[in-house]
């Protein structure tokens, strides 16, 4: 196998980086911490089955059902491999990311916890991570603490300990954060959580597509991701629980699928993890998962996760020259390639619309964690996010579309 | 882009002759748009005429929020009160002198939001005023 990853290979395989953009430049896209563009093996994958073998799932007694149930449940499994789960049972396919943390929170902490009890977040969440719960503090009396972000954009560890002193029944964090970058330490912080008896949520949508990740390893109880950002299709993420916890839950929503039986008095739900999965699924997006699942697989995630990692460290680099902006979060050691960015001299919006008028493609906002921004005192920051097709090359010519920047507002 | 990032609209951003507060204005408003964190506040005060003697603004945003504001105000100046809510959505891209994407519109019209809101009195703006 490689050890080193030929981008421009890499390229190819993502038939939409060929694309011209505003008359003839090429497109550079520097957003995939929003969404990963996808390779033409995750296309082909779900026309196949479209063409070849697509019916419902589960229960149907022709070819066509048999091949779409055998291909959705190969998927699981894959997954499931993907990220070191002991069994397939224990991965639940929901919409997204956000689906499967409001699925804990409704399924699990709803039943579980209790008016009065704490749940503990952190100041550097994603929305998607803090406004489930907001909504079960408001309907149940749990209270949420969150632990402050130092200004280096690390976690603030030893406010940690002291909050885990409050017996949280909850510890929900991300791996990596959207906006700083910073990746957080899931293991230790795991254990810890664990020793006061905290049931432990990862929301791992930007860690999963970049290195390899094992929650069994991990020892996590909970364990969020989207496909979307993994080079597969929208519509489709996946929840990780531990069987025994999953076991203990309610069921998410009513429908079929999630059933066993069903009389007019009453139904009887069905197993892991198709509890959690009440009506038609996502077939073809879930198909479309396990294919890229299998094509970072062949590139190799270690792989990718070197190259993001040397890329990351080129552009801070960079940008360092650049003496008008100043980047958020830890340097290189501590983060992954998510470089957002802050300056007076122009507003994140005009920064990102001349860079698309380049060609550039990058984000402009609070990136969905305004507490985080707040937090810095920003409103809003630019936002440059990497993956396996980005190069050297894209983050010179960021650089140079950043000077014109300058130029226009200096 | 040389043409999105007009003199114009560079030197009211840059330069805007509209950036103040009044203590005692006749009318006051403010909004933001949490999408991207812009946030504009806007006073008015009316002569003896019942027209706009000056207005200003404070705030932070794009340049095509910060310029759309400091266009406007002085637009507005001289204009009865029934003259301010006439102003539409057209007078601002006229103003503007460029096209913009829906993104970006929404900046633009901020500025004419606030205003209207604090001209009709209202508690709460609505996009319905700048249609």
């Amino acid at each position: 196998m490689n050890t080193q990853l030929s981008s421009t290979e890499i390229k190819n395989d993502f038939p939409i980086l060929n694309r011209m953009v505003h008359g003839g430049k090429t497109l550079i896209y520097l957003d995939s911490a929003a969404t990963s563009q996808k390779p033409v093996h995750v296309i082909k994958a779900m026309d196949d089955f479209y063409r070849h073998s697509y019916a419902n799932i589960h229960r149907g007694i022709h070819v066509l059902a048999e091949e779409a149930t055998q291909l959705y449940e190969m998927s699981r499994v894959k997954v499931a491999n993907f990220i070191g789960a002991r069994s397939p049972r224990e991965i639940v396919f929901t919409r997204n990311a956000t689906e499967a943390i409001n699925l804990v929170a409704y399924a699990w902490a709803r039943k579980m916890l209790n008016s009065g009890e704490f749940i503990l977040l952190t100041e550097m969440e994603h929305h998607s991570n803090i406004v489930p719960w907001q909504m079960l503090s408001e309907e149940r009396g749990i209270k949420i603490d969150f632990v402050p972000v130092l200004d280096d954009g690390l976690l603030d560890l030893s406010k940690y300990k002291e909050l885990l002193d409050k017996k949280p029944r909850l510890v929900s964090f991300t791996h990596m954060s959207n906006v700083l970058g910073t990746i957080n330490p899931v293991k230790p912080m795991t254990e810890m959580a664990h020793r006061v008896g905290a049931v432990v949520l990862i929301d791992g949508a930007q860690a999963v597509p970049h290195f390899p990740v094992n929650v069994n390893y991990l020892e996590v109880d909970f364990y969020a991701f989207s496909a979307h950002k993994m080079c597969g299709p929208t519509g489709i993420g996946v929840l990780f629980g531990k069987e025994s916890l999953l076991e203990s839950m309610s069921p998410f929503l009513g429908g079929g699928d999630m059933i066993r039986r069903v009389s007019l008095e009453n139904f009887q739900p069905n197993e892991i993890p198709h509890k959690f999965e009440a009506g038609t699924p996502p077939i073809a997006e879930a198909i479309g998962f396990g294919a890229a699942v299998d094509y970072l697989n062949e590139v190799g995630l270690q792989i990718i996760n070197d190259h993001e990692h040397e890329l990351t460290h080129y552009a801070l680099d960079c940008l360092s020259q650049l003496k008008w902006l100043h980047v958020l979060g830890p340097s290189h050691e501590y983060k992954g390639g998510v470089i957002s960015f802050a300056t007076d001299v122009a507003h994140p919006h005009d920064i990102a619309q001349i860079l698309d008028s380049e060609g550039i493609a990058v984000r402009a906002g609070h990136h969905c964690a305004m507490p985080l921004h707040q937090r810095f005192g920003l409103p809003s920051s630019t936002r440059a996010s990497l993956y396996l097709y980005n190069t050297r090359e894209d983050i010179d010519q960021l650089i140079i579309a950043l000077q014109k920047v300058k130029d226009i507002f200096g | 882009m040389d043409d999105f990032y007009r003199e114009i609209i560079l030197d009211h951003y840059k330069n805007p002759e509209h950036r103040g507060q009044f203590e005692n204005s006749d009318f006051s408003f403010e909004d933001e748009n949490p999408l991207c964190g812009d946030f504009i506040h806007i006073d008015i005060c009316m002569d003896d005429e019942e027209r706009v003697k000056e207005a200003v603004f404070h705030g932070h945003g794009c340049a095509i929020s910060m310029a759309s504001a400091d266009l406007l105000l002085e637009k507005i100046r001289g204009k009865n009160l029934e003259e301010v809510k006439k102003l539409s959505k057209q007078d601002i891209l006229d103003l503007l002198g460029i096209e913009l994407s829906p993104v970006r519109l929404k900046c633009a019209l901020l500025p004419l939001k606030v205003v209207k809101a604090a001209v009709y009195q209202l508690k709460e703006a609505n996009d319905k005023l700048v249609e």
